[in-house]
């Protein structure tokens, strides 16, 4: 069957069978390799990308749900000329990363909590554990993905204040 | 490691509730609705699950996505998200806590992005926590089929593990909730990690007027081969004032009448003693409710 979504703004169009996951249509037919596929069971989160700004697993939603709906994954949140986004600012300072394998699953759910918190300064730590709990880091570093967050949260706040 | 696909099998939209339907009929028992997707698809790449067409109800979200109050019930659409469910506002001020309860320990945030309340009830795991939820709230569902809709009490509606009254031809369209008078309600779950199924999970509902218990609802998840409605504690608190006995009393009877099996989640005695504390605390924390209102 013919799937046409946007990932990152580029539409795409391919021929699949309809037992295609999202994941594999990001990673083989996309070529885009930034989103990772771990559990295969909808445990981990890794392989989260953004539907219509909202976060789901794509490893659990067929690429042929995704039909007509605008997906971001970790490779859109930079912008075109390459300037990090502060979430991946955020990682980087604080290191949030030490594998890196759950880490654009983490930066993508990190980008949605900051973008539908009213009042992302000031969120919790609670918060932040419940946003991402979706999510499971092998290597356990959850305290410097929090702070990593957070670094994203004050930086943007002060972006937006120096403006 | 092993990479987990669907069987193949074939995929269409439904245009609308009797579009779906007449789909169904044509594909003759072979097809599955798909709503979230978060309890099919791991269903199907298990194998566990190998239909050979579905039929992708997303788009009737703007049909079925709702949560309003008609007469003396509160009805809910089947393509509900969870997180619909936890951030609605007319179900914690008609039911509380036990949707905020049960939703927010219920699979992870971006799971519930997706899942829906039809597709949490037809696929009936015995450890889901929105079934105990249906079961203590005594709710309806409302499945519409070629001949016209009918509507299925939840003991009637989940009749085994991953097996419901939803014959072939059918799909489960609303979930409708009577609202009881001054309501308490409340959610206890023991999970091994953050958003795990229930090792035990226990849902309870009072209805409490002039300090006298008018109605009670009582469920235990992840004990028995379906949720498990625990009708005698029910009938036990039904006419009886409020007190940390009484409860106790319930919480024996769901200890008793629960029934659990031994696995990876921990021996059934454990699970039998757990199902107890929590048919208890939950109890006591639906009458506080209710007596605050």
């Amino acid at each position: 069957m013919l799937v046409s979504m946007s990932i990152n703004g580029q539409t795409y169009s391919h021929d699949v069978e309809p037992r295609l996951l999202l994941v594999h249509y990001i990673r083989e037919y996309a070529e885009l390799h930034g989103t990772h596929w771990g559990c295969d069971t909808s445990n981990c989160g890794i392989c989260v990308v953004l539907m219509d700004g909202e976060p789901l697993k794509s490893c659990t939603t067929l690429a042929a749900m995704a039909e007509g709906h605008e997906i971001t994954t970790v490779e859109g949140l930079a912008k075109p000329d390459g300037t990090l986004d502060p979430i991946q600012m955020g990682f980087h300072e604080m290191h949030g990363l030490q594998c890196g394998f759950c880490t654009p699953g983490m930066m993508v759910t990190g980008r949605w909590l900051i973008n539908k918190h009213p009042n992302p300064t000031q969120m919790t730590e609670h918060e932040i554990r419940e946003a991402i709990s979706g999510g499971l880091c092998r290597c356990t570093g959850y305290n410097n993905i929090i702070k990593s967050i957070r670094w994203a949260a004050a930086y943007e706040a002060n972006a937006a204040g120096r403006r | 490691m092993a990479m987990q696909t669907p069987a193949p099998c074939d995929y269409s939209r439904a245009t609308s509730v009797d579009d779906a339907i007449g789909q169904l009929q044509a594909l003759g028992g072979n097809a599955r609705i798909l709503a979230g997707g978060h309890s099919l698809i791991p269903m199907m790449k298990l194998r566990l699950s190998n239909p050979g067409h579905l039929i992708d109800i997303n788009p009737l979200e703007p049909e079925l996505n709702y949560i309003r109050q008609q007469g003396n019930e509160i009805r809910i659409g089947a393509m509900t998200r969870h997180r619909d469910l936890l951030e609605s506002d007319l179900l914690a001020r008609t039911f509380p806590n036990i949707f905020a309860e049960a939703e927010a320990v219920l699979a992870d945030p971006v799971v519930r992005n997706r899942g829906t309340i039809g597709g949490s009830l037809c696929q009936s795991d015995p450890a889901e926590d929105l079934s105990g939820v249906v079961v203590a709230l005594k709710a309806i569902a409302v499945v519409r089929g070629p001949d016209g809709e009918r509507e299925i009490g939840m003991e009637e509606f989940h009749i085994g593990p991953y097996m419901t009254a939803v014959q072939s031809t059918e799909m489960l369209t609303e979930v409708r909730f009577p609202i009881v008078a001054n309501h308490g309600s409340a959610h206890e779950k023991v999970e091994r990690r953050a958003g795990d199924f229930a090792i035990v999970a226990a849902s309870a509902a009072l209805g409490i007027q002039g300090g006298i218990i008018k109605s009670a609802g009582v469920a235990c998840s992840a004990v028995g081969p379906t949720t498990m409605h625990i009708g005698r504690a029910e009938e036990a608190l039904v006419g009886q004032a409020p007190s940390e006995q009484l409860f106790a009393q319930a919480g024996e009877m769901a200890k008793e009448d629960c029934e659990p099996s031994n696995d990876g989640r921990g021996p059934a005695d454990y699970k039998r003693h757990v199902a107890g504390v929590l048919t208890t605390r939950a109890l006591s924390r639906a009458a506080a409710t209710a007596l605050r209102r």
